[in-house]
């Protein structure tokens, strides 16, 4: 059995966030770290690895983009994935992403993919199911469980107001959220001594077409001054929530 | 024609529903066509006409056992059909987890470009430009769909509800599709608490209530206001909170009118989930704390004082 999952490279959750002019990130002094969903889906792909008994055989993380985002390749290598692939393009747009990865794994029958519910740059919240689509595999979505057992796998769905327990015949993809796994793993020394010697494949990319052009930022609105209210004197706020803001 | 998907909830649908097609309504009238209103699953007919309200001019519905529980795949051959049947140019589904589950596979199987957690209706329709918030909300982003078809989830509470009143038929469809290989074990759910998502009030709180056992304060004033709770993350972290109430960037995103953050410092992380809402109340011991610069109204003090005496001046106000 073998597991595949697709991390995306994004600035540190606690950047923030500048533009060149109004078309271009500003890149200066930002940390770059495995999405953090992405990086909670291996730690639970690595879980299940370890529990399953020789069952699972290998972990493998795909990502799409230059080669500026090896380090952070190097990273889910040294917390514990097997080998590695980068697609060598940066792609516009979810579609382009999803399709890049559904091309250089299309032969490799993964028995499952991992992918986070969204990435914390883009917010596209797409490549995930799109995948599974290109892939024509089972999926399911905001995924917060994983169980697996004697070649059945059990998923836990979050759905509004709870959750669902559910079985799913591989090979699927699963995007996941919160709860999947609870503290990500931190690479050690040996594992990262370990991570500059496994294999981490390069391929290069095949020419598709973006659906989607992502052009000017914004920044938003300044919000307007905050309204301080003596602590003495909640009645005043009670009045401006009901009168002002009319929102009680 | 504009296609719109409405999930139902054991039959019923709620406010983000007519607000799907309140929005749709709004889109068609800007693209100069009408709008189809798409149910799957068990809802009865005085249910379905409720979308006409708001400006469905034709509600589908499609029936099937193996459409009673979520498979992303079926749900997306299902959707497909009826979009290619009736030439929808515009696909709009909700930016809930289900929409989310489903809108990619629509994006590939139209070959129709997707713009997930729009707010807003298009700028512009040639090119079909729409605004979506990137960066979880830290900035916004022009995005142009270039495919003949397109695809967009609209974020709950974002647009609201108008009412654009028609006459629509209904029409029950038939399609059949393969057996689910995804199969229901169990459901947990709580029933009876108004759901974080959908609350108009939110009351929310952080690790400055100390411990677990200090939460009958934020209970008292949830219950007053008709409000859901939520927390930040730590709080759902040390199991003082369940983590269905964890909102921020790695919890839910949520836009209520209302958002009170009591004792939360208002970490950017968990601003982006919760920047949205209309209005922000703060209280906060720290003068400096980083939430009052979010919030609309803020308070410098003790939770433990200034709640109790918050639930007073709202009770009073309410006779
Ligand atoms: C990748 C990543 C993702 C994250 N995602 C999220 C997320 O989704 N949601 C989220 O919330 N956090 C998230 N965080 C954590 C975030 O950075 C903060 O640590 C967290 O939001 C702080 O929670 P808090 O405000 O409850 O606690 P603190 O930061 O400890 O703040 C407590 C506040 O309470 C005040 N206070 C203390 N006593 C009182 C009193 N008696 N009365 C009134 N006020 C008082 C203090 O002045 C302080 O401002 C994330 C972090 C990372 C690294
Ligand atoms: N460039 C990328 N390379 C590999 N995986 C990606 C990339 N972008 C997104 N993903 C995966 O898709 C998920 C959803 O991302 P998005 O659709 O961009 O919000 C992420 O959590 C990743 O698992």
């Amino acid at each position: 059995m073998k597991i595949l999952v697709c991390i995306s490279n994004v600035p540190d959750t606690t950047t923030k966030i500048k533009f060149v002019n109004d078309y271009e990130l500003d890149k200066t002094g930002i940390q770059w770290i495995i999405n953090p969903w992405d990086e909670l889906a291996l730690t639970r792909a690595l879980e299940l690895k370890e529990a399953s008994a020789g069952a699972i055989k290998k972990i493998t993380v795909i990502n799409v983009g230059a080669a500026e985002t090896e380090p952070t390749i190097r990273k889910a290598l040294a917390v514990g994935a097997d080998d590695a692939i980068r697609v060598n393009i940066i792609a516009k747009d979810a579609y382009q992403t999803a399709k890049q990865i559904a091309e250089a794994v299309k032969d490799e029958n993964y028995d499952l993919i991992l992918t986070g519910v969204e990435s914390s740059d883009s917010n596209g919240m797409a490549v995930g199911e799109m995948l599974a689509e290109l892939l024509n595999i089972n999926s399911a979505a905001s995924i917060s469980g994983i169980n697996f057992d004697k070649s059945l796998f059990t998923i836990k769905r979050e759905i509004d107001g709870g959750t669902e327990l559910l079985t799913i015949k591989t090979p699927f993809l699963a995007t996941v959220q919160k709860g999947i796994a609870i503290n990500p793993r931190i690479p050690a020394m040996r594992g990262i001594m370990q991570a500059r010697t496994k294999p981490l494949k390069v391929v290069e990319p095949k020419n598709i077409y973006n659906y989607v052009e992502y052009t000017d930022y914004e920044l938003p609105k300044p919000k307007g001054k905050c309204k301080m209210i003596a602590a003495d004197n909640v009645t005043e706020l009670v009045n401006l929530l009901h009168n002002e803001a009319k929102v009680i | 024609m504009i296609l719109t998907y409405i999930e139902n909830w054991e039959g019923k649908f709620k406010k983000l529903s007519y607000e799907l097609v309140s929005y749709s309504y709004e889109l068609a009238k800007k693209l100069n066509t009408k709008v189809i209103a798409l149910s799957i699953g068990n809802v009865n007919n005085d249910e379905l006409t409720l979308l006409a309200k708001y400006g469905a001019h034709k509600i589908i519905t499609v029936k099937n056992q193996q459409l009673n529980i979520l498979d992303n795949k079926l749900f997306a051959e299902v959707i497909t059909n009826v979009a290619q049947k009736n030439e929808a140019t515009c696909i709009i589904l909700a930016n809930n987890t289900t929409g989310k589950a489903i809108a990619p596979r629509l994006s590939v199987k139209l070959q129709a470009g997707l713009v997930a957690g729009v707010e807003s209706i298009p700028t512009n329709t040639q090119p079909f430009t729409i605004r979506k918030k990137v960066y979880t909300g830290k900035a916004y982003n022009n995005v142009i769909v270039k495919t003949p078809k397109k695809i967009l989830t609209l974020f709950q509470n974002s647009f609201g509800l108008v009412e654009n009143p028609q006459e629509a038929n209904i029409e029950n469809l038939d399609i059949s599709t393969a057996e689910s290989e995804i199969k229901l074990i169990e459901v947990n759910k709580v029933t009876g608490k108004i759901l974080l998502q959908d609350a108009e009030i939110v009351v929310s709180a952080g690790r400055g209530l100390k411990a677990p056992e200090n939460w009958g304060i934020v209970e008292d004033l949830a219950k007053i206001l008709n409000a859901a709770t939520a927390c930040s993350r730590p709080v759902s972290d040390e199991g003082w909170r369940p983590h269905s109430e964890h909102v921020g960037q790695t919890g839910k995103i949520i836009a209520p009118n209302l958002y009170f953050a009591l004792g939360i410092s208002g970490a950017i992380q968990h601003l982006g989930g919760v920047s949205s809402s209309k209005c922000i109340v703060a209280v906060n011991t720290d003068k400096d704390a980083p939430i009052f610069e979010a919030a609309d109204y803020g308070i410098i003090g003790d939770v433990r004082k200034v709640i109790p005496e918050l639930i007073v001046a709202i009770k009073q106000t309410k006779k």
